[in-house]
This record gives C-alpha cells, structure tokens and sequence, in this order.
C-alpha cells in the first residue's frame, strides 16, 4: 500500500487537493433539494447510488495507478 | 432543432452585488450568471437539456470523468460565491426548465433561505476523518518457535488467539478514540455531523475508516479548531486523523424538502 503522505501517527494528514470522494459525499448526501415541477433533480437515493457505483468502478483504476500525494482524488 | 436550455443552480446569496464573479465559469465552461427573486440572488449555469435533462444525466453520472469535471465545476463557483458572502449551495444536478421557475423557487422558500443563510454566516466547514492507524503487526504469527513444553500446533493456536485479541482490542480502543475525537470536536464547532465513513476501496487504504466528521466552525476559530485536531491526533497516537477544508458549509445547509415528490 501506498501512502506517500501518510505523517507518523498522532500527527494529521492535511491534503492539498480536495478529493473527489470528499467532494461527493458533500456534493450528493447534504445541501439544499429543492424538489418540485420546476426541477429536473433526480432523486437523492438514485443519485448517491449511481455515483457510488461509478466510484467503486474506478477504484480498480486507483490500485492499478497507486496514488501519489499529487494524486489522490479518485 | 434548436438547443433546449435549463438552468443549473450552483448557489444562493442575499448580496445583490454579484461583484467578484466577473470572468467565474460554470458548467461546461460558460461563464455564470446570477437570477434574482425575494430578495436572493441565485448564481446559474445554463445547461444543454441534451446533456442535462433527466434521462442523459443519469447516464451521465455512471461516468467518473463527466461525474467529476462537473463536481469539479460547482464546486469552483460555489468556493468562488462563499468566498466573501455567506452561501447556501445547491446539490449536486438541481436543475430548472428557465429562469422564471427559479424564480418561483426562490420566492417561495425565502424564509428557509434567510434562515439558512443566517445560520452559516461568518463560518466555514472543516472535515475531519479518522482511522485505525496502520500498525505492522497484520502478518501471520510464526509457528517455529515453540519451547518445547508444547506441541507446535498448539503454541501456534495460542499464539494466533492472542494476536487476534490484541487486535480486536486494540479496534475497540480505536472506535472509542474516534467517539472521543469526535465529541471534542462538536465541542469546538457551531455544529457538526456525520457522513458515513467512505468505503476502503474509495480511500485506498488498508485500515477501514472510523469516523467522517463535518464540523461548522467560526471563521475567527478557524486556528483554533485546527490546534483542537492536532492536539487531538497527539492524544490519540492509536488513530490516524486527516483534516480537510475549508469547505463551503455543504453538510449544513439542509433544507427541508417538500412533500410530495
């Protein structure tokens, strides 16, 4: 396993890029749902559970290319 | 046949001044454009309903590349409005058929806005996540060992319940420095929540994730709530703490929807 930035224990990790799986969870799980005729917005369920599952298909990609500290988005 | 356009909401504000979005893009490169109604003011894209209405987007969101150029983009405007105003951002996908319903939205949930504005105002979110921190004691017991008093097999079985106590022990300690964490934390914050804790095959690591922790905290704390998880991370040397942020308050901005769907 490769953790390039990973500090000693009791120490805190602080990633410069914002991880696309962080993102996500704020993105999809949380902030405003305006639902109504006007709104094309798909339901919350659908959407967390298609985005994760196309997450989870990419995590092969990631153990093939461990992840870098320029890289951990994916 | 000409282009179906919608309009893809990124965030709401109360400043009319839409001063510092000059040049901002959103999605699909464009660049944003603000709608205003009840006093709020909404920062849009306008989007290709071939690209955006409901059916290509569930399409579209099964592709990680698509999935995150877009999230990418939402989140650049969103950072960009929050940068100096309170902001209330919009999920992921809320798209509308035009302006006027919008409009319509904005108009009708003021009060909800106002009040969610109010709530965030002058704090930003921190992210803390947490897990079991990684130790070199994973490998198999060796059974050679033995003193000779008894039989190979056995030291090895005793051995092998030992070093798998060990571990569930030290898993338990693991989960309730998380607990303690976490609670010093809330401590710190104006409000906090959980996200679930992300898969492992999504954090790419061998320790499975404790805790994913969204903390809202004062922008004047800011310092202070980082000094809070360092000290936190050196009483607690058995976890391994990530500090991410600051976000825009995503994971405090929930407003009730409405029923029915």
């Amino acid at each position: 396993m490769t953790l390039g930035n990973t500090p000693a224990n009791g120490t805190v990790a602080m990633p410069e890029r914002v991880a696309l799986v962080d993102l996500l969870d704020r993105l999809l799980a949380t902030g405003v749902v305006i639902t109504g005729e006007v709104t094309l917005s798909i339901a919350d369920v659908d959407l967390v559970y298609i985005s994760l599952r196309a997450l989870i298909a990419s995590a092969g990609t990631v153990a093939a290319h461990p992840p870098t500290s320029e890289d951990r988005t994916q | 046949m000409a282009v179906k356009s919608g309009v893809w909401l990124h965030a709401v504000t109360r400043d009319a001044d839409p001063c510092g979005l000059d040049g901002l893009t959103g999605i699909g490169g464009c660049a944003v454009r603000t709608v205003q109604a009840g006093g709020l003011v909404a920062v849009v894209s306008s989007v290709d309903l071939a690209q955006f209405g409901e059916e290509p987007l569930r399409r579209n969101l099964e592709d990680l590349d698509w999935l995150e150029t877009v999230a990418r983009a939402h989140h650049t405007v969103v950072e960009a409005v929050g940068r100096s105003r309170p902001v209330v951002p919009a999920r992921l996908t809320t798209v509308y058929r035009d302006d006027a319903g919008l409009r319509a939205m904005l108009e009708q949930r003021r009060g909800d806005f106002d009040a969610v504005l109010d709530r965030v105002s002058g704090r930003t979110e921190w992210g803390v996540k947490m897990y079991a921190a990684p130790t070199a004691s994973a490998s198999e017991p060796s059974g050679t060992s033995s003193s000779g008093t008894v039989r190979p097999g056995t030291a090895y079985l005793q051995r092998r319940r030992a070093q798998l106590s060990a571990e569930d022990q030290r898993w338990q300690l693991a989960v309730a420095g998380a607990e303690e964490v976490h609670a010093a934390l809330t401590g710190c914050a104006a409000a906090a929540r959980r996200h679930p804790p992300q898969d492992r095959r999504l954090t790419g690591r061998t320790e499975p994730m404790l805790l994913n922790g969204a903390y809202l905290v004062e922008l004047r704390d800011s310092g202070r709530f980082g000094d809070a998880v360092t000290a936190q991370a050196a009483r607690h040397p058995g976890l391994h703490l990530e500090l991410t942020g600051p976000w825009p308050p995503y994971s405090f901005v929930t407003i009730e929807e409405e029923p029915p769907r």
